[in-house]
């Protein structure tokens, strides 16, 4: 099949987001796959499913996406010959991702000689595969240390530090193993997972309506996006649509959270190389906006806000006045910051060149959102296939070629004012109505999808429905999958001391991809 | 370096007082004395642990620092290492991948030491723990539950997250006298 016979031949999946979904078998999922890397496409996720209570095996998922939108592809995978093809030589993304899928679910890429553990370590065995639907998740095994294989370096004077999984700063927990000469990396090695909790596991036994809450979980920081697209998923399956003042009111929580983000790491960023007057100075500006979100929406960052219908809050006059007003003050703050950084010598010679990921190797690895655009990758939902409201928004895309943590910064500063531009636009055409309708019940065996840009990149949720509103399976994709790795090439050839500010310009999530 | 100083000047002081303990937030009574809670009260030195968290709970703890709750001007800052630490500030539920780790740190803390559950994941387990067979422990194949399951815990903040003002409760909470029965400082 050619690509672009796929829209005609499959279904589009109802919502707000072009997104089309078939069954292939494994020649056309793989030729399908090489057309979209070929044309300049990407990997968005991929996940597996338990479909032997239905009588087909187990289901291996992609998402992928090109000019026109999302194409969701769906291979039966034999229960007897659990297998799939590998296409992480396609999109080097896929590596972590199919791995998950072994370690969760047993389904193994064929023709991919990596073999090693991804989200499981110790504490369950390897014939146990926890997002099989015969594992009861209240299973507890003793808890081992985990043996992982990392690749070593040899050489004259070459050494490795180990950190983690317990960092020394205020972060989540992972491990990573540089290898160094001198104060030079030459290879760093991430082991993530520590945070692995079960979500997925957890999800399959709720219902749609108490699965919203822990969607706005999987990653606190991106709670907003998360359940907008946890909401989108349901909204799907149901058939029901949000309001356009839901819609706009989604909007102006997801650019809050944009911005509470970009300012707490844009504070930090400066804290790291040593300009603590901007950690102070940003994070007021971020306390500021946090009691206004407090004040007006109930929440500090804005958790169970959104939720499957439209928004569980609503905006008076005064509540509209209160945010204008913070984001004036905001606006005026930011933009004294941003001269301050720009002139500092000291700041722009620890920002500029360092943690490079050109454009190149940005597109290859599939760099994506925020640090993504600063690599030269436009891509941004929100401009490229706005739902409502941003299309009618005209969002302005933040992009940069540099690719270093400078290029990261300036998109950060860029995406704060671009925020605070659409917040404003919206708050002046504020549809009136209702903010919350009635979902209507879901019908077994629908497979719907939530897409949003959250602050970091595309946030995906692939929901499969079982009986009486029942989730079958559910899929939360975080950005941070994609970056990661890309993490990994960005700290070769610099020196040791940066890679706090190389990580922080990146700020990926570990609970996103642990799950 | 002008313009640093007049923003430094036009921002003025921002801190607000902080709030008194609670000793509703103690799971357990004060273990320490009078003369080392008079000692740690006035150069207290956390080590963060995140056993699990959804990182909603990092964002407070981050926001302690900032102007307004200003916690290194009460004397207390975060450090580094476990071995450096009189308090780990502990956010879950804990999951087993960090089982080990958590109580690797625990041993690695000086006594005397004190633990702060932070959130209602490090309270109960929260939203992460099962309802199951194994009865209100909240355990789970990937999750240990709440903090307390793996550590003794001595206060426990409860919120998602909590806010600022509450984990500075907490903290406060851990080293003043407290009236709990039991209470050897008393
Ligand atoms: S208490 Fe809430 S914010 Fe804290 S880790 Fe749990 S879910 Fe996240």
């Amino acid at each position: 099949m050619r690509l672009d016979e796929f829209p005609a031949k499959f279904p589009k999946l109802p919502g707000a987001m072009p997104i089309w979904h078939g069954t292939v078998d494994s020649t056309e999922f793989r030729n399908l796959c090489e057309q979209v890397q070929r044309g300049g496409g990407k990997l968005v996720a991929l996940w597996g499913s338990d479909e032997l209570a239905r009588d087909a095996g187990y289901a291996l998922h992609t998402s992928l996406v090109t000019a026109i939108g999302m194409l969701c592809l769906t291979l039966p995978v034999n229960a007897e010959r659990p297998s799939f093809p590998d296409i992480s030589d396609l999109f080097p993304a896929a590596n972590r991702m199919q791995r998950a899928v072994a370690d969760l679910l047993g389904l193994h890429a064929s023709g991919n000689d990596d073999h090693r553990k991804w989200l499981r370590h110790g504490s369950w065995p390897g014939s146990v595969h926890p997002l099989r639907k015969n594992f009861d998740g209240g299973t507890v095994f003793p808890t081992e240390t985990d043996a992982y294989r990392f690749v070593t370096v040899t050489g004259d004077g070459v050494h490795e530090i180990p950190v983690g999984p317990v960092h020394a700063g205020t972060i989540e927990p992972g491990h990573f193993r540089f290898s160094i000469i001198g104060e030079r990396v030459l290879k760093l090695e991430q082991r993530l997972g520590y945070k692995h909790k079960g979500i997925e596991k957890l999800f399959e036994s709720m219902t749609l309506e108490q699965g919203a809450k822990l969607a706005g979980r999987v990653s606190g920081d991106s709670t907003v996006a998360y359940a907008w697209a946890y909401a989108q998923a349901v909204e799907s399956v149901a058939g029901t649509a949000p309001t356009p003042r839901a819609a706009a009111l989604r909007a102006i929580l997801l650019e809050l959270e944009r911005i509470h983000n970009h300012l707490g790491d844009l504070g930090y960023l400066g804290n790291d190389v040593a300009l603590a007057f901007g950690f102070a100075q940003f994070w007021i500006l971020k306390e500021d906006l946090l009691r206004m979100n407090h004040e007006t929406f109930g929440h500090r960052y804005l958790m169970d806000r959104v939720v499957p219908g439209g928004v569980a809050c609503d905006l008076d006059g005064k509540g509209r006045e209160r945010i204008l007003q913070v984001l004036r003050h905001l606006e005026k703050g930011v933009g004294i910051l941003k001269d301050i950084y720009d002139e500092h010598a000291g700041a722009q010679d620890r920002f500029l060149t360092t943690g490079r990921v050109t454009p190149d190797l940005a597109a290859q690895l599939g760099l994506t959102g925020m640090a993504g655009r600063a690599s030269g990758q436009a891509w941004d939902l929100r401009a490229q296939f706005p739902c409502e409201p941003y299309d009618k928004l005209d969002v302005r895309m933040a992009t940069h070629i540099n690719g270093d943590v400078a290029a990261r910064v300036t998109v950060r500063f860029e995406e704060v004012q671009e925020s605070i531009r659409l917040i404003r636009l919206i708050l002046d055409r504020l549809p009136a109505g209702e903010c919350l309708v009635p979902v209507a019940d879901a019908p077994e065996n629908a497979f719907g999808v939530g897409w949003v840009e959250g602050w970091r990149g595309e946030i995906l949720i692939a929901l499969h429905t079982g009986k009486d509103n029942a989730i079958h399976r559910l899929h939360p994709h975080d950005p941070s999958w994609q970056n990661w790795p890309v993490l990994e090439h960005s700290i070769i050839g610099n020196i040791v001391p940066d890679f706090p500010l190389i990580n922080k310009s990146f700020n990926l999530s570990y609970t996103g991809v642990d799950l | 370096m002008y313009q640093i100083i007049k923003q430094i000047l036009k921002t003025g002081i921002k801190t607000e007082a902080p709030p008194g303990p609670d000793d509703a937030l103690r799971a357990e009574a004060q273990r320490l004395n009078k003369e080392i809670l008079r000692h740690v009260g006035r150069a207290l030195a956390i080590r963060h642990v995140d056993a699990g968290s959804c990182n909603g709970c990092e964002l407070e703890i981050h926001a302690l620092n900032n102007a307004y709750y200003n916690i290194e001007g009460l004397g207390i800052h975060f450090v580094a290492s476990p071995r450096h630490a009189d308090m780990l500030l502990v956010t879950g539920p804990v999951s087993r991948h960090m089982e080990i780790a958590l109580k690797r740190t625990y041993d690695a803390t000086p006594e005397p030491k004190l633990v702060v559950a932070v959130g209602d994941c490090g309270c109960t387990g929260g939203i992460f723990s099962p309802t199951n067979s194994l009865g209100d422990k909240g355990e789970s194949y990937a999750s240990c539950g709440k903090i307390s399951n793996v550590i003794p815990v001595d206060v426990a903040v409860p919120g998602c997250p909590p806010a600022p003002i509450a984990l500075l409760q907490g903290i406060l909470t851990a080293i003043s006298g407290g009236v709990k029965a039991g209470n050897p400082s008393e």
